[in-house]
């Protein structure tokens, strides 16, 4: 759950007691039926200390490091890393994060928002925070990758670099970004290796984030469309060209994992909610999407090695002219920009983006087949 | 033999000189692009399968993807409708004698320069005949434009919204080519043997329509025209033999005095 973002604790079926840390069976009635719900993030700090040495050679190189004693107001107390702003006694706001290795491990937060206070040292560890950091988006012939590098420089990047494709030929809303002062173009094409080799060479060293919002969206299924070349080109985009990225910029991000005040700390992908369950309307798409989301969970065990993080941001159909005969809702370049920045700011693998995704996620965790029934058009 | 031998002894005295009229095939290579409806010319790409490495210690290889239409390349008439039911009309069966053949150069390097959409006309090709001579039966004419210089730039394909802006023949000076002077093929530096605003004159596309039709050839992505003389020269471009191919991209050179 806290790679999604969600505070969740085991509530007991049968009396309704919370309990923490999880167990088999309650602990006041001894019922087995234990079920994992959102919880009450209200609790209060009671006591505190602050680790001032370590064996464990991560937390060596970051101590001092504050941890204190939550009291839940959904029950239990709990163990919890403190945020620099909160003070024992005090209000704070519990949240699950996942640490550099993918555990789910609680901070407590002040209850109110304080100035500056991402740029907390223990906070920035749980999350990937693009304040201060040096950002690559992929694609900038896109509306969806211009708007997602000026939200990164609005959230406080240090640098943001926008990849461009086929330079040799326009794209929307290339003078503006062109002008735009806080955006850098680079010349990077997922779909060639060359370019990614080139890419990587020249900003592998010096990208804390990669945020890779190219795809290649096209309407039809299997039937749908007579021979692969279409098919071949969403895939070269969708899936190799991630594939391509990782395997060019991977090794280095891993190796600047713990590279002091500017390390490597996230590799964000945004891809479509089809992912999860095919929708022939899109068919080969939704295709593509899959493999491309069993490529990022692979990433995600492998990136771990150096305690960076793989992001999914999955969206419904974006506002753009391959989903132009859809009804609304669909979600706008600004609105997945902002997700992806929340995403990097909250440290969650999974987000989910519009209305569509979210029913679509929803409907899938109920049951995966139900929801293929209920796409298929 | 003492035909060959004769070449041989000029090629290496020097009396003969081989000009590359190739463009390097590489990723950044424009293509055509088409609107985004229809299907797309797929750029050159090379993924490497090992180079002397742990894939293949003592090897070095690669896979190449492209479109037949990638690169300095080769039309055969099957690559249009109107030459779809030509005998021999794809790359495979297209006969040998096209593919070494005299070429002539038409230079309206200066006329392009002051006119990127500038259409090369029948009144043009007179013209320059009455400076040259007459074009000769079973040549390949190639038209100068200097547009290979603009590889790298955005200048090369002029892609604007109303689409591309390169220079090319007119349908005058096509049906002239082919009906009075019994060309082999028509070749140009830009990345279609069109101009660029081509669909809009009549027939659409009329290099490609008129000589594909008439099962004549083209080539397109040329290099150093520059470096070759108005007549004389001679033309070596032989693409890949692909089975019902309808084009491919290749390495033309040119003999020149």
């Amino acid at each position: 759950m806290a790679a999604r973002g969600v505070f969740s604790l085991q509530v007991c079926g049968a009396c309704g007691h919370t309990m923490y840390p999880a167990r088999d069976a309650c602990p006041a009635c001894l019922s087995t039926d234990l079920a994992w719900r959102p919880v009450s993030e209200k609790g209060e700090v009671i006591a505190e200390t602050t680790v001032r040495t370590s064996i464990d050679p991560y937390f060596r190189e970051r101590t001092p490091w504050r941890v204190g004693t939550v009291a839940l107001e959904a029950g239990p107390t709990v163990t919890a890393h403190l945020h620099g702003d909160v003070s024992t006694p005090g209000l704070v706001r519990i949240a699950a994060k996942l640490d550099k290795s993918g555990n789910a491990v609680l901070i407590a937060l002040p209850a109110q928002e304080t100035p500056h206070m991402n740029d907390d040292p223990i906070l920035r560890e749980l999350t990937a925070t693009p304040k201060h950091r040096r950002v690559l988006v992929t694609d900038g012939r896109s509306l969806v990758g211009q708007a997602t590098a000026r939200a990164l420089v609005e959230a406080g990047a240090a640098e943001v670099r926008l990849g461009i494709a086929t330079p040799w030929l326009p794209y929307p809303g290339q003078a503006e970004i062109e002008a735009d002062a806080g955006v850098e173009t680079t010349p990077l094409d997922l779909t060639s290796e060359t370019s990614v080799q080139k890419a990587a060479a020249e900003l592998g060293g010096k990208t804390d984030i990669i945020v890779n919002t190219a795809g290649h969206v096209r309407p039809g299924g299997v039937l749908a469309q007579s021979g692969l070349a279409s098919s071949r080109d969403a895939f070269e985009a969708e899936v190799f060209g991630l594939q391509r990225l990782a395997q060019e910029f991977g090794p280095g991000l891993i190796a600047r994992g713990a590279d002091g005040d500017n390390a490597a700390v996230a590799l964000v992908d945004v891809l479509s909610v089809h992912a999860l369950t095919n929708w022939n309307a899109f068919g080969v798409h939704s295709a593509a999407s899959a493999a491309r989301h069993s490529l990022l969970q692979c990433l995600r065990g492998e990136l771990r090695a150096g305690g960076v993080r793989v992001l999914s941001v999955f969206t419904g159909p974006v506002e753009d002219d391959w989903h132009q005969p859809l009804p609304p809702p669909k979600v706008t370049p600004g609105t997945l920009a902002k997700a992806v920045v929340q995403a990097l700011e909250d440290g969650i693998e999974e987000s989910f983006v519009g209305d569509i995704a979210r029913d679509v996620f929803t409907r899938w965790q109920d049951d995966p087949k139900v929801l293929e029934r209920e796409l298929q058009a | 033999m003492t035909v060959l031998t004769d070449l041989i002894a000029a090629l290496s005295g020097g009396a003969l000189r081989i000009v590359d009229l190739t463009h390097t095939l590489d990723e950044d290579f424009p293509v055509m692009v088409l609107p985004p409806e229809f299907g797309q010319c797929q750029p050159f790409r090379a993924e490497e399968v090992s180079r002397y490495d742990a894939r293949g210690p003592a090897w070095y290889w690669n896979t190449l993807t492209m479109s037949e239409h990638a690169g300095t390349h080769f039309d055969a008439p099957a690559h249009w409708v109107s030459g779809r039911h030509v005998p021999g009309g794809t790359v495979d069966a297209v006969p040998l004698e096209t593919f070494v053949a005299p070429a002539v150069v038409l230079d309206f390097s200066a006329e392009a320069a002051a006119d990127r959409d500038f259409l090369l006309t029948a009144e043009h090709v007179r013209a320059w005949e009455a400076a040259h001579g007459q074009i000769p039966t079973g040549a390949w004419v190639l038209l100068r434009t200097d547009w290979s210089h603009r590889v790298g730039t955005d200048a090369y394909l002029g892609m604007e919204a109303d689409g591309a802006h390169s220079p090319g023949p007119d349908a005058s000076a096509i049906r002239f080519l082919v009906e009075e002077r019994d060309i082999l093929g028509f070749g140009t530096e830009t990345v279609g043997t069109d101009a660029g605003q081509g669909a809009h004159l009549s027939p659409p596309y009329p290099a490609h329509s008129i000589l594909h039709g008439a099962g004549r050839c083209g080539l397109q992505c040329l290099a150093n025209l520059d470096q070759l003389p108005a007549t004389g020269a001679v033309l070596i471009a032989a693409p890949l033999k692909v089975r019902d191919g309808s084009g491919s991209p290749l390495r033309v050179l040119a003999l020149v005095p």
